[in-house]
């Protein structure tokens, strides 16, 4: 391997260097993992993930593919429950909720995901947002039409949708359907809203579209991203954490992980050179 | 041999081949059609039977067929949508579940006369509901079960691991996710594959001769009270269907024009055969477009 | 710590009660069918044993004996229960109308995937699909009203018996066996076929040395299947093979199977009775027999998984 010019301030190579942003930043942290491992069968695809996440901040996850960065977005509201074994803690506002005692839909209700590939149900655009809150009791016609018009609105795709809410979700393109799925995701007011690479599947101007509409939906929840996309991140994150092989490697606010990071690995990651 | 003149020689015979299962289905559907059309009339589909004299129609037959899928359908979709639903989306892969899908294989496999006689046994002798359209309907259903069970597990598992997620991501249960997600987006090969199961026991005779039984008395078509023993819909009364229709008349051989009837009875079933695998290739693709396209 | 949050998160949903409420029901009605399988089985092999333990018929005299009379008594004070007759008759006609059923299906199949794959799917897979779902007893019709009298004018006899019998099932079992060994063909991989083109076989080299090696075990199992429906069909054999309870010695005398003398015998008889234990015991070996071709196609499964 060859050292990279501009990785001369960097310290090591592989050792971690997570920054404990409260401490370091005073963040207000609402969402912190300890011990968190992954492990799918006897294949551990998560050793070393523990991250802290700030309250109405952007925090990406960077890495090459099979880092277990996607791994470890998909276990902090346990979408891997089926699938995978997940030991350690997931504190959420101090509460550990990787329990079993623990309501896992009243959980998902608070920790929502949207998902790589837009995935709008079967159903009206309307009948896509307000699916979820019908099933927990909300039947009042205008209490659904303010809160489809509002998600809509913060979801920014509104103005494209409004004359046809009636219209198959599935008729619209996929910029607009991944949209969509963050309208139904917020429709539900979650408090932090965890995005798997949401925007791979999307052309760059739909893609630019999403990150407006994530930068504004800072103001009022919790954003946790996992991109492939470099630029992206450095374009709406406050913090970014760069995993490799199964651990968190790197973590510390954007600006510092994109300029000066600490590992040489993750300096070469962002540089382009792998992944 | 020269490869070049074998491969000519095999390439004839498999068009040959081919050829010979075309004619053969048009060989018999052009018999039953030249031979059963003519008897079709509004008097051969609507009157009685005659057991000793010319001229009967398969009315109450008719009937029968229908009623008995019907109320086959109305007991055996709800447990095979249960079962698929069990199968493919909460089983897990250990030794319960193999004992389970053998089970079911075995079912699917065991010949139709079998499972109409443990239906004679059970519902005709033990539990005394005679010979009976319920009785029959029972017999039916497990006859249908594995079959139904397995397309809709199929048509489940057609649905994309993305809808689910969606689902769960908003906090809904498993079951409400597929309940109302998957259920109704895989609604349209769901009902294909019922329609399809139902063209299959529109035809079945052998686990009804024991169970339904061999014998079509007389309905009063204005007396509609389920209860009643002469009313169509008593589902104690005993129930001839078409296909056994066609089987007795056969063997018993008193019936002076049973070859007619039987012309006319197995034109009739054929065609509605054919009508439900139209239907259910038509209905499917239909319903499918509506769930999908912008209305 | 948030003990408010702490305290929503722990109290059970709505969503988890409905869970739990659905996956209970839903498992309910798979354990239904699992438990009505086991039943039959239960109840089939009980009442089909008691011609063994309660009438005391040696089981051996049962599968070897030639004559069925279960009215009778013999010499030994023995009721007359041999059901070989039955047996072979099912054995016959199952194995003969496979034999013949099986070259044409594959030929037919081949036709469908490799030689004309557009008139495959636009012809013969809605042909095979049609002759699926015609009702058995509309076959057996068209077997005793066209097939008797055609055999009893060639061969003379009544036209009653193995020889019908084996048609009529060789034309009910093909589509099902031609449309399996579509499926068995279609998994063959299409780099095996362009291979095998590539090194200069001709297509009849490499559909009889490459697809049909690769989709052996996925034929064999089509071929088993055909001949579990075949030994179970019941009222199309029992229209056309005479009814004869006799140890068959001609393909064209009248003959019967298992499925024949229990669909006629069945209601002629009394439950409980000697003459109705000896049924029971025919739909025994039938339920045997479908459990054991349920095991062969398992093991062809087990053996045709493995890597070629």
């Amino acid at each position: 391997m060859f050292v990279n010019p501009t990785s001369q301030q960097t310290t090591t190579w592989l050792e971690r260097n997570v920054v404990d942003i409260k401490q370091k930043f005073g963040a207000n942290i609402i969402l912190e993992t300890k011990g968190l491992r992954v492990l799918y069968g006897d294949h551990e695809a998560l050793h070393e993930g523990d991250l802290q996440f700030g309250e109405h901040q952007i925090t990406a996850l960077i890495g090459p593919s099979g880092s277990g960065k996607s791994t470890y977005l998909r276990s902090l509201n346990r979408m891997n429950d089926d699938v995978a074994t997940v030991k350690g803690q997931i504190l959420y506002r101090g509460v550990d909720v990787n329990r079993s005692e623990i309501d896992v839909y009243e959980m998902r209700r608070r920790i929502g995901m949207v998902f790589q590939r837009p995935n709008p149900f079967a159903k009206s655009i309307y009948d896509n947002i307000t699916f979820a809150l019908k099933r927990r009791g909300v039947t009042k016609k205008a209490v659904l039409d303010e809160i489809v018009e509002t998600s809509l609105k913060q979801a920014a795709i509104w103005d494209e949708v409004k004359d046809d809410l009636n219209k198959s979700a599935l008729a619209l393109s996929g910029g607009q359907q991944q949209r969509l799925c963050i309208a139904r995701a917020i429709a539900i007011k979650p408090d932090i809203l965890l995005l798997d690479e949401p925007a791979s599947a999307l052309d760059p101007v739909s893609t630019s579209k999403l990150e407006d509409t994530l930068l504004r939906l800072k103001d009022n929840y919790t954003i946790i991203i996992v991109t492939h996309n470099m630029q992206q991140a450095a374009r709406i994150s406050d913090y970014t954490a760069f995993f490799n092989q199964g651990t968190a490697l790197e973590y510390d606010v954007t600006s510092k992980i994109f300029t000066r990071p600490k590992v040489a690995l993750t300096n070469n990651y962002v540089a382009g050179d792998f992944g | 041999m020269n490869p070049k003149l074998s491969n000519k020689i095999a390439n004839g015979a498999l068009y040959g081949i081919a050829g010979f299962i075309v004619l053969i289905l048009a060989a018999l559907l052009g018999y039953i059609i030249i031979t059963g059309l003519p008897m079709l009339n509004w008097h051969f589909l609507t009157t009685p039977a005659r057991a000793f004299t010319a001229g009967g129609g398969i009315g109450i037959q008719l009937f029968n067929s229908f009623y008995l899928l019907l109320l086959t359908l109305l007991i055996s979709f709800p447990i095979a949508l249960g079962a698929g639903i069990y199968l493919n989306e909460y089983a897990p892969n250990n030794w319960v579940t193999n004992v389970v899908r053998t089970a079911i294989e075995i079912l699917s496999s065991l010949p139709s006369v079998v499972v109409g006689l443990f239906g004679f046994l059970i519902f005709v002798v033990q539990f005394d509901f005679g010979f009976s359209i319920l009785s029959g309907a029972f017999a039916l259903t497990f006859f249908n079960l594995p079959l139904l069970t397995r397309s809709i597990e199929e048509s489940l598992a057609a649905i994309s691991n993305t809808q689910r997620e969606g689902g769960l991501a908003l906090g809904l249960s498993k079951w409400e996710t597929v309940t109302r997600i998957i259920l109704p987006a895989a609604l349209p090969s769901i009902l294909t594959g019922v329609i399809l199961s139902a063209g299959r026991i529109f035809g079945e005779a052998a686990a009804l001769i024991f169970t339904a039984g061999q014998s079509a008395p007389a309905l009063d078509f204005t007396d509609w009270n389920p209860f009643n023993i002469s009313s169509p819909l008593n589902p104690m009364r005993p129930a001839e269907t078409l296909a056994v229709h066609i089987w007795k008349i056969n063997s018993e051989g008193i019936m002076p024009d049973a070859k007619a009837v039987s012309s006319g009875a197995s034109a009739v079933l054929v065609i509605s055969v054919l009508v439900f695998n139209i239907l259910a290739r038509f209905i499917g693709k239909r319903l499918y477009q509506k769930l999908t396209s912008a209305k | 710590m948030d003990k408010k949050l702490q305290e929503q998160l722990l109290k059970k949903s709505k969503a988890a009660k409905l869970e739990r409420l659905g996956r209970g029901v839903s498992f309910s009605a798979l354990l239904l069918i699992t438990l009505t399988v086991f039943a039959i089985i239960l109840f089939v092999a009980s009442k089909g044993l008691s011609t063994f333990f309660s009438n005391h018929v040696n089981f051996w005299d049962f599968l070897s004996g030639k004559s069925w009379n279960p009215s009778v008594t013999n010499s030994h004070g023995q009721p007359e229960v041999g059901a070989l007759p039955m047996i072979l008759g099912s054995f016959i006609v199952t194995i003969l109308s496979a034999i013949i059923a099986t070259p044409f299906a594959i030929g037919t199949a081949i036709f469908m995937t490799e030689i004309s794959p557009r008139r495959g799917a636009a012809i013969l897979q809605p042909v095979t699909e049609l002759l699926v779902g015609i009702p058995s007893v509309v076959y057996g019709f068209i077997g005793l009203t066209v097939v008797v009298p055609a055999v009893r004018t060639v061969f003379g006899g009544s036209g009653f018996g193995i020889f019908s019998g084996t048609f009529v099932l060789f034309v009910m079992i093909l589509p099902t066996v031609t449309s399996m060994t579509v499926d068995a063909l279609k998994t063959v991989p299409r780099y095996y076929r362009e291979a095998a083109l590539a090194l200069g076989a001709t297509r009849w080299q490499m559909i009889y040395k490459v697809v049909l090696r690769a989709a052996t075990p996925g034929i064999l199992t089509a071929i088993v299947f055909g001949m579990a429906r075949a030994f179970g069909e019941a009222l199309a054999v029992q229209m056309v093979i005479g009814n004869a309870a006799l140890v068959p010695t001609s393909l064209f005398a009248p003959a019967s199977t298992l499925t024949s003398v229990l669909t006629t015998g069945i209601g002629n008889t009394v439950m409980g009775s000697m003459q109705n234990n000896a049924l029971w015991s025919l739909a025994l070996v039938l339920l045997v027999m479908s459990l054991i071709f349920n095991l062969v196609i398992r093991l062809i499964g087990r053996k045709g998984a493995m890597p070629k």
